[in-house]
């Protein structure tokens, strides 16, 4: 509590700093502000969200489930147990589901596996509702991607391509990626294919291509975004960009969702990553 | 509620004149279905989506244009004329113009409909009248700096092109379905789809032509 104040305290000083910048500097474009802001809190460090890291690796150590079990020996891809490095390269081929998984996917495979929860189980208790409200408090599901992915903090990007999986799982996303549909005509490209643009005063990732601005996005997920007061990982944005898209929404954890993980990730090849991380 | 029926089926039957065209059409089917509308991407369509809310699953079916635009986009190809002006040919043809003839409401009411961004997603109540949307993407007020630029800026757009009959009609066309002028537009069909009412777009007009509209100051 103490620390969110202090968080909050610091957000608004630099806020008001970051009006004052361009105002001062008067050659400065008046649009920078917005991600400067944000690139000044992401360097002052102190993420509200290092809260649900604390609070992913508790649950993540914990005994749980039918088989009174830890989720320390699930295997995100590197061996059972190991942590270090696995976001960086998920989502990834997972030869004992047959399936490629992001870490949200891996988590529920291991507390069904590891700790024995049942599919009606995680049906009800994670995949019915795994979003937060706006300032609410994260699921357990999201606290634990929050953990996976924390260590992997400040190493490259490196999602494979090695297995057929893993390269359909691309071209499936990149082909979604410029998917038209519903009433608006709207693809992920309509907005996200182009260098310098912006929706009223918020920047857009160009994702056309790996040397596109900010195509490394994905590098910087789970993060906590200032316009929702909670982490949000990589799942939640894409649930999000397709209720702006007006379509259909999509299932939590399901293919289309891992396959543009999948292809952002890749465009995302090298970046360091950073996270948690803040957003607009 | 009903609009959003009447634009599902008009999706639905356009969704099926598309694929009926691909077979027929430029593309072979079997060259469409090897490499673009494969079995694994047709299924991610038909399976990991739900309907919520306005958004049914209705919405995941795609028009011909729609079809074409994404394809050719994910291959990295220009759209071929053909296949582009017929798209156009029929969108055109299907432009609902004022039966009244009048084409300009309340500028006032333009603004606040171009500032909105509210409508047809899942959680909009669809009860509710929707937003343009408009200043999203296009700079329509100057010096705002928290305008889109998506779409061209359209600062000054009256005082500039005039108000000659056709420039009218063809803006309301535009509005109505930009389609109908570049097959793979980036813009959504505000009155195709019933995103916005008759009045709606008549005060957008306003707001665009009026000389005392903020656009034209």
């Amino acid at each position: 509590m103490k620390k969110r104040l202090v968080n909050f305290a610091l957000s608004a000083a630099a806020t008001s700093f970051a009006i004052a910048l361009p105002v001062g500097v008067g050659l400065m474009p008046v649009t920078a502000h917005a991600d400067s802001y944000i690139d000044m809190l992401n360097q002052m460090g102190g993420n509200p969200a290092e809260f649900n890291v604390s609070a992913g690796e508790k649950l993540f150590k914990e005994k749980r489930g039918p088989n009174n079990k830890s989720l320390e020996t699930c295997d995100f891809g590197l061996g059972p147990g190991v942590l270090k490095g696995a976001y960086a390269q998920m989502p990834r081929y997972f030869a004992d589901t047959g399936k490629v998984q992001d870490v949200e996917s891996r988590l529920v495979t291991c507390m069904e596996t590891i700790q024995g929860f049942s599919k009606e189980q995680i049906q009800k208790e994670v995949l019915k509702d795994p979003f937060a409200k706006n300032g609410g408090n994260a699921t357990d599901i999201v606290n634990l991607a929050a953990y996976v992915a924390h260590q992997s903090d400040g190493m490259p990007m490196e999602v494979s391509q090695n297995t057929p999986e893993e390269k359909l799982s691309f071209i499936n996303g990149k082909k979604f990626f410029w998917y038209r549909a519903g009433p608006y005509n709207f693809s992920c490209a309509t907005c996200h294919a182009e260098d310098g643009k912006q929706i009223k005063i918020s920047k857009l990732p160009n994702l056309s291509n790996s040397n596109g601005e900010k195509a490394w996005v994905a590098a910087t997920w789970p993060a906590y975004p200032d316009s929702q007061g909670v982490v949000r990982t990589l799942e939640w944005r894409m649930n999000d960009c397709m209720r702006q898209q007006r379509i259909a929404e999509p299932k939590y954890l399901s293919q289309v969702v891992i396959d543009l993980e999948t292809y952002m990730g890749v465009m995302a090849k090298g970046h360091k990553i950073l996270t948690p991380s803040f957003k607009r | 509620m009903k609009r959003i029926a009447v634009f599902s089926t008009l999706a639905l039957s356009l969704g099926l004149i598309g694929c009926a065209s691909n077979t027929g059409g430029m593309s072979s089917a079997n060259e469409d279905a090897s490499t673009y509308m494969t079995k694994s991407f047709k299924d991610i369509i038909a399976n990991d989506f739900q309907a919520k809310g306005s958004a049914g699953l209705d919405r995941m079916v795609q028009t011909e244009a729609q079809h074409e635009c994404s394809k050719y986009d994910y291959l990295g190809k220009p759209i071929p004329k053909e296949i582009a002006s017929r798209i156009e040919k029929d969108h055109y043809s299907k432009i609902v113009y004022p039966a009244d003839s009048q084409y300009f409401g309340d500028w006032k009411e333009g603004l606040k409909i171009a500032e909105s961004g509210k409508g047809m997603t899942w959680n909009d109540n669809p009860g509710t009248p929707n937003g343009g949307n408009c200043i999203n993407c296009h700079a329509l007020l100057p010096n705002n700096p928290s305008q889109g630029n998506l779409g061209p800026s359209l600062v000054g757009y009256g005082k500039t092109r005039g108000n000659s009959m056709e420039v009218v009609k063809y803006t309301w066309g535009r509005i109505y379905d930009s389609t109908a002028f570049n097959a793979c537009s980036q813009m959504p069909p505000m009155g195709a789809s019933h995103a916005l009412t008759p009045q709606q777009m008549k005060d957008v007009m306003a707001l665009l032509f009026d000389p005392q509209s903020p656009v034209n100051k």
